[in-house]
């Protein structure tokens, strides 16, 4: 059967036949850095779409229809149109930090896409303590974006990179300690070793009370990591402008607007693969028949869509709630998602001691 | 007491979220009726807001006739000197001269459609129609003059 783990195999088969172990690596490496530029592209395209329709549709629009059948070429149209605009940098800004911060928000958002296993057995980097790894690299993000707030010499732009900078630090801590409730109960910290240890069951299931409150505090936490309304006060179209990519325009600012889906992915892809199982597919207990069917569906896409429902559930708070203003903000943080979270931490390790988890 | 309002908090939150999510979602899956025009294709059935102002007109009878007097009164309502109103005299069968409207000239390209001219006519001359489709290649096409050639006063408006 064609699957995305037989292809991987096989052009690694070809290439150690063709050419000496080294070259292999190296080419190994040029393809998966090009697939996955590749896969930002379209992902970027799809996501870019996907928020206009849904957007319209919730609020009984109809949304972009008129480029392509159905308006599916708009998101094309769309970067054509910024490929070919002028990227413009302000005179009183810092030159080269400027031109470097959308690459160090693109670059934080691809680094993370190493741990993350997209179908049973393909993954680009199997390492033992993915869950670590993946937040350690995303509050790197928040590099990219004070530097393009500091280097645009512009009020709203730093305002804007200082808010998402508090708000990034402090969300931080609840989406790591929703995290940590997984890693308590499966006892791993690689993402490949969670998915696995999920066969039986997707944690949001087995782990019960406290995996469910763990997936809402987590996904209110990225949500914020994120910078998607209702916590996008890093750019408050109201308040700031666009915030810290005001000063932004042409591909540099399509840097920006990319980086932020692909983090909306990313942080979607870690949430299917820590709470709902990753490629596993969807089995319930006993029923052989059933869990058979479930099987013959691809595991790629079992991944794809639960990281798509779960782009879709942010997505929806997108288009439900108003934003949230800066001291309200903090205020859910530390007054309300901490303690929750230190509280779950606590109950899910008696929960793992005493072996309540099914 | 505390935690029990604390927790009550919580509950209440997550609760009205709920029940906004639970409209979009509505709205979501429910996408047949669309409150905004879709206005390229519908033209024809367009239906606009009673109070739409697209444009000041002047209203003419079949018999070519105006209701405007020439007052200027709406030339000094308009606060960015969008009408100028020329004048002329006629001469009435009695031998009278008596002032009348010439042309009234309207910039459309200053209009703000703040309808001040509307409300100051004394003879409810001019009024606001619902057009806005106003793009023109030549920005000269946006002078009008708004009252008919060889038009002339309604009778019995003073």
């Amino acid at each position: 059967m064609l699957s995305f783990s037989q292809i991987a195999s096989d052009v690694d088969q070809w290439l150690h036949k063709v050419c000496s172990p080294t070259w292999a690596l190296v080419f190994e490496m040029v393809i998966i850095g090009v697939s996955v530029i590749g896969l930002f592209a379209v992902l970027g395209l799809v996501l870019v779409l996907m928020e206009r329709r849904v957007a319209a549709w919730m609020q009984i629009r109809l949304g972009p229809n008129r480029v392509g059948p159905q308006g599916l070429l708009q998101s094309l149209a769309d970067t054509l149109k910024l490929l070919v605009k002028e990227g413009m940098t302000p005179g009183g800004s810092d030159k080269f930090l400027f031109n470097l911060a959308p690459f160090i928000a693109m670059i934080a958002a691809m680094l993370l896409m190493a741990p993350i296993a997209f179908a049973s057995n393909f993954q680009i980097w199997n390492i033992n303590i993915g869950v670590l790894y993946v937040s350690a690299v995303s509050s790197l993000s928040v590099i990219g974006i004070l530097m393009a707030g500091w280097a645009s010499n512009n009020k709203y732009s730093l305002m804007g990179a200082m808010r998402s900078g508090a708000q990034i630090v402090s969300y931080e801590l609840s989406a790591g300690l929703s995290i940590l409730t997984i890693v308590v109960l499966s006892g791993n910290l690689g993402l490949n070793d969670i998915v696995l240890s999920q066969k039986d069951g997707w944690w949001i299931f087995k782990g019960h009370i406290p995996a469910i409150i763990a997936f809402i505090i987590f996904m209110i936490a990225v949500t914020a990591e994120t910078n998607r309304a209702p916590f996008d006060l890093a750019e408050a179209e109201s308040e700031l402008t666009a915030g810290f990519h005001t000063e932004y325009s042409g591909m540099k600012f399509a840097l920006f607007f990319l980086a932020e889906y692909i983090n909306v992915f990313i942080v979607c892809a870690i949430g299917a693969t820590l709470f709902l199982g990753g490629w596993m597919p969807f089995h319930i207990g006993n029923l052989e028949g059933f869990n058979h069917v479930m099987d013959y569906i691809p595991s790629s896409i079992w991944f794809f869509g639960k990281t798509f429902f779960l782009i879709f559930l942010i997505m929806w708070f997108r288009w439900t709630f108003p934003r949230l203003r800066i001291d309200q903000l903090l205020n859910l943080e530390w007054k309300y998602l901490l303690p929750i979270s230190m509280f779950n931490i606590i109950l899910v390790t008696v929960v793992a001691i005493m072996k309540w988890y099914f | 007491m505390f935690i029990t309002n604390y927790i009550k908090n919580v509950f209440g939150a997550v609760k009205s979220l709920a029940v906004g999510m639970k409209r979009t979602g509505y709205y979501f899956t429910h996408h047949k009726e669309i409150i905004t025009e879709q206005y390229p294709d519908n033209r024809d059935t367009l239906v606009l807001a009673d109070r739409f102002k697209g444009e000041v007109v002047m209203p003419h009878n079949e018999n070519n006739e105006h209701r405007c007097t020439g007052c200027t009164a709406c030339e000094l309502a308009c606060p960015n000197g969008t009408i100028k109103v020329v004048t002329k005299f006629d001469i009435t069968p009695e031998g009278k001269k008596k002032k009348a409207v010439d042309k009234l000239v309207y910039h459309l390209e200053l209009c703000t459609m703040c309808n001040l001219c509307v409300v100051a006519c004394p003879s409810d001359a001019i009024k606001m129609a619902p057009t806005f489709e106003h793009s023109v290649f030549d920005r000269s096409q946006l002078t009008k003059v708004l009252n008919q050639p060889g038009s002339k006063i309604m009778d019995g408006v003073e």
